[in-house]
């Protein structure tokens, strides 16, 4: 047995993130430091695989790449950090319930908001060019320009801060480890949805239709089903995804700014490139990679942290071109 | 012709119009062709001459740009980057060797060699990919080049970027012509000093790759680039290596990118992030050659005179505008001269819905669609 | 006989700029096995994918049953009755078997007699019933396609080149899976491979630079030896 042999045994690709933590241990040295990294990591890898997903099963579906994906992930973020300041008095409340009240409100709306917008999106920005990269490329990026013009009109060029609900301030002591407590709940969340749309994606008639779409579109047509139709779905669904990514990387940093869809909308690409295009497995594998290696590198080498994703790019785009675990062949 | 345009009217009104339309477009690139030729006669003030300098260079960089997502199809979002490459070469060695002309050459060409290098690694790594996929990769790599020429503060300068002065020519207090008195000689009440001398170097060289562009999509590769585009199985089927050529096509425009960076640097006398590098001069160079029309050459000339002036004027209309409506909620928002790009974009969209071709493509278009 | 299942009159296809199809006019007959051949780049893909609306005619008109379908939408013309294998089989690999099929069905449930039947007819259908469909050979994915095209009852069956590729004793098993199919069901099948589209068919077409330039009986065509040299030798020669 060759050794690749034992590692596609071992569960292949899916290891990486196992591997990297290991790798990960001696070169931290301290094993809280160690801990805290990597429940970090998990955390932002969670929280950007919301926002890659939707992007990737896009691209699956119609071929379709959105470059205004990151409207929606900062539309997200401002919506609910407005949301929040808004129901202040729930925010800071003694009360749990007031608190997950207002947690909820805030994501509920971000979400929403990216429901309905990507149903505008589609409509109009996007089904005019099917099949048309280039006009595509162009037209969703005027599209950004855009909505990044609107978020400076509406909320400001100044920083924003965001409160965060008292009950997920703080931390877990558990021996001498702290882990944030916010951190616990986006690693839960993201994989609740993950899980969410496993199901759906794996167990219903509609994520059946995505998942053969995604391969073969004109088979599935030739089949007697509305791929068009089915799209607008899962490009809502994707909008409002990156939205409540995005409402929940507000709450996370604490204070965003009219830069967050941009910086965040990188990392994204990278994670999608690194997955490959149209499996949320892959989008969650390739989010977990980033996020790990960029905690463990910016505290073993500070000004490396986003060359490091950058380096893990090309090394993946080395090895596989098409992505770690792609769902449709380039 | 005379045949056709008595048998069918339609289609000598069509010849007309895009008789017109050539002369249309080619007119303005004459008179904007003249303008550059004598700014520093016809605009003496420091900030016009500054405004001419920035067109030649950014003719040059949308040019090339077109080279790229005209004539080939490949969406880049690294442009900037190697026109950062060339900036940053020419800036690093005229801080440390002083300024003289073979600082200029030596880090110029070090940055136009790494530019070349780096656009060899990243064609040959995803070129072979989708065309989407390439934007996202090159998307990737400009942003990290940004976030570390911000960072590696020894070398860039970080966020502050770099300041140094050009050759002694360049300078205003070099005399090129004087005259019997040995004061420095006026024409048309233009001092020859040292500042003319800086704008004809950045004219001629842009003039220079210009024509060098504008050679290479008249020549054979320029042919089978077309043919690539209209038609990329096909042209593998004949023969062509198609990755080859998309990769070196990339490679050429990555060096004229990098050239047209030195020669900022050695105008702009200052290389940081925000001059060289940023998102928002990618935008920029996109929106230019898309609206003056992607795969002319000429369209790069229209496209970034009329982002140059719609930035200036553009602002002024919005700005009154702004005043107009400043009692009613959001919209002096809207309207404020700060999001000049909100309306940008828009007619951006619009403009890639209605008229894909762009201003100089519309105009001159072949053959009816 | 009754009147045609599907008719093409004067259909003109262009793909990108170049035309493809210059005016087809074809008549399939109730039941059994039609054959369209013709060499490489004739027009028969081109063909059936306008049947589909899968390629938009740009002229000319499909008629489905006497029904104008020609611009109707590819999923409608598939809920007619109209099922579609192409030439690559069009195997969702990432699916199962099942999945494949389910797809398939109406409403995604199955017929337990005509489940029966078809892995019957295809006994790998039953073996690798719940592995993922890359897993199957070619033959195996040929007939997972063909699986797919049957497993509910259908007006007409549009099938691309299935022998490409296969080795002969595959085709043998083939030819008699197809007649027991087109004993109900009406088949138009574009081949090249004159064997199986002899041992098949029942009338024939042939298309050559995007027209039909022959169209009789196949008991004709294979009787006579001098018209077949005249319309098909660049094929036979090619492929045989």
């Amino acid at each position: 047995m060759t050794a690749s042999d034992v590692f596609n045994r071992f569960g292949g690709v899916n290891l990486l993130p196992v591997i990297l933590m290991i790798l990960a241990l001696p070169l931290i040295g301290s094993v809280s430091s160690w801990v805290t990294l990597t429940v970090a990591g998990l955390a932002m890898g969670m929280m950007i695989f919301l926002m890659a997903s939707g992007l990737s099963l896009v691209f699956g579906l119609m071929d379709v790449l959105n470059f205004g994906h990151s409207a929606f992930i900062s539309f997200g973020a401002f919506i609910a950090a407005s949301v929040l300041a808004a129901l202040a008095a729930w925010v800071s409340a003694d009360s749990v319930i007031l608190n997950a009240l207002a947690l909820f409100a805030a994501i509920a709306a971000a979400s929403l908001f990216g429901l309905l917008a990507g149903w505008f999106f589609e409509r109009v920005i996007v089904q005019p060019v099917y099949r048309d990269h280039l006009r595509q490329i162009l037209i969703t990026i005027g599209a950004l320009i855009v909505a990044e013009q609107l978020i400076l009109a509406i909320w400001g060029g100044a920083p924003i801060a965001v409160a965060r609900p008292s009950f997920l301030e703080g931390s877990v002591i558990i021996g001498d480890v702290a882990i944030e407590t916010y951190r616990i709940f986006a690693c839960l969340l993201g994989l609740a949805v993950f899980v969410a749309l496993s199901l759906v994606l794996n167990r219903t008639r509609i994520g059946l239709l995505i998942r053969a779409g995604v391969e073969n579109r004109e088979m599935v047509e030739a089949l007697g089903f509305r791929i068009d139709r089915i799209f607008v779905g899962v490009f809502m669904a994707g909008s409002a995804l990156a939205a409540m990514g995005g409402a929940m990387w507000a709450g996370y940093q604490g204070l965003i700014s009219g830069a967050l869809g941009g910086e965040m909308m990188i990392l994204v690409f990278i994670v999608v490139i690194i997955g490959g295009l149209g499996s949320i497995e892959g989008s969650l594998l390739g989010a977990l990679l980033v996020g790990l290696l960029g905690n463990y590198v910016a505290f073993l080498f500070p000004k490396l942290s986003l060359a490091s994703n950058m380096l893990l790019m090309m090394a993946v785009l080395l090895w596989r071109p098409w992505g770690l675990r792609p769902a449709v062949k380039l | 012709m005379t045949a056709t345009t008595q048998a069918n009217p339609a289609a000598a009104s069509h010849v007309r119009a895009v008789r017109t339309g050539r002369i249309i477009v080619w007119s303005a690139a004459a008179i904007i062709a003249f303008c550059l030729m004598f700014a520093p006669f016809l605009f003496p003030d420091v900030r016009a001459q500054q405004v001419a300098a920035r067109i030649c260079v950014f003719i040059v960089l949308a040019a090339s740009y077109d080279l790229l997502i005209g004539y080939t199809g490949i969406v880049s979002f690294a442009h900037t980057m190697f026109f950062g490459f060339g900036a940053y070469g020419a800036a690093m060695a005229l801080k440390s060797m002083g300024a003289g002309f073979d600082a200029i050459f030596l880090g110029g060409a070090a940055g136009v060699a790494l530019a070349a290098l780096l656009a060899v690694a990243i064609g040959v790594l995803s070129l072979r990919v989708k065309a989407i996929f390439f934007a996202m990769v090159t998307l990737a790599a400009a942003s990290v080049m940004m976030v570390l020429a911000s960072q590696l503060s020894d070398f860039t300068g970080g966020e502050d970027g770099i300041v140094y002065s050009a050759p002694k020519l360049f300078s205003p207090a070099t005399k090129l012509l004087t005259d019997d008195n040995g004061k420095v000689l006026k024409i048309l009440g233009v001092s020859m000093n040292g500042k003319v001398a800086a704008y004809y170097f950045v004219f001629l060289s842009c003039l220079l790759l210009f024509y060098a562009l504008v050679r290479i999509v008249r020549s054979p590769l320029g042919t089978v680039l077309e043919a690539i585009r209209e038609n990329e199985l096909r042209a593998e089927a004949i023969g062509y290596r198609v990755v080859a050529y998309r990769t070196a096509v990339f490679v050429i425009a990555a060096i004229i990118a990098a050239i047209a960076g030195v020669i900022w640097a050695v105008w702009l006398k200052y290389t940081g992030p925000e001059s060289t590098l940023s998102f928002a001069i990618m935008i920029d160079i996109l929106l230019m050659v898309v609206i003056g029309g992607m795969g002319t050459m000429v369209g790069a000339v229209l496209g970034v005179v009329i982002m140059t002036l719609a930035q200036f004027y553009l602002k002024d209309v919005m700005a009154a505008a702004a005043e107009a409506t400043s009692g009613l909620p959001l919209v002096p928002h809207l309207v404020d001269p700060d999001r000049w790009l909100l309306w940008l974009g828009i007619l951006f969209i619009l403009l890639v819905y209605f008229f894909p071709a762009g201003i100089a493509g519309t105009l001159m278009k072949k053959g009816g669609h | 006989m009754s009147a045609p299942v599907l008719s093409l009159q004067g259909v003109c296809t262009d793909i990108a700029q170049y035309q493809i199809l210059h005016g087809i006019d074809l008549e399939v007959p109730e039941g059994g096995v039609y054959v369209l051949l013709g060499r490489n780049g004739a027009g028969k893909t081109t063909t059936l994918r306008t049947v589909m609306g899968l390629w938009k005619a740009r002229a000319g008109a499909v008629r489905f049953r006497g029904r104008d379908i020609t611009g109707l939408h590819t999923s409608d013309i598939a809920r007619l009755g109209v099922a579609f294998v192409p030439e690559n089989m069009g195997i969702f690999g990432g699916l199962t078997v099942e999945e494949n099929m389910r797809l398939a069905s109406k409403d995604g449930t199955f017929d337990a007699r005509r489940l029966a039947w078809i892995q019957d007819l295809f006994p790998a259908m039953k073996t690798f019933w719940d592995k993922p469909a890359w897993a199957l050979s070619g033959g195996q994915k040929q007939m997972l396609a063909i699986s797919r095209a049957i497993i509910e009852p259908r007006q007409l069956i549009l099938i691309d080149e299935p022998t490409k590729g296969l080795a002969p004793a595959i085709i043998r098993a083939m030819i008699d899976a197809f007649r027991e199919v087109a004993a109900d069901t009406t088949i138009l099948l574009v081949e090249q491979n004159f064997m199986f589209a002899s041992a098949l068919g029942r009338g024939v077409s042939v298309i050559d630079d995007g027209r039909i330039v022959h169209s009789g009986t196949m008991a004709d065509l294979v009787a006579d030896k001098a018209l077949q040299t005249k319309l098909l030798s660049l094929s036979l020669d090619a492929h045989q």
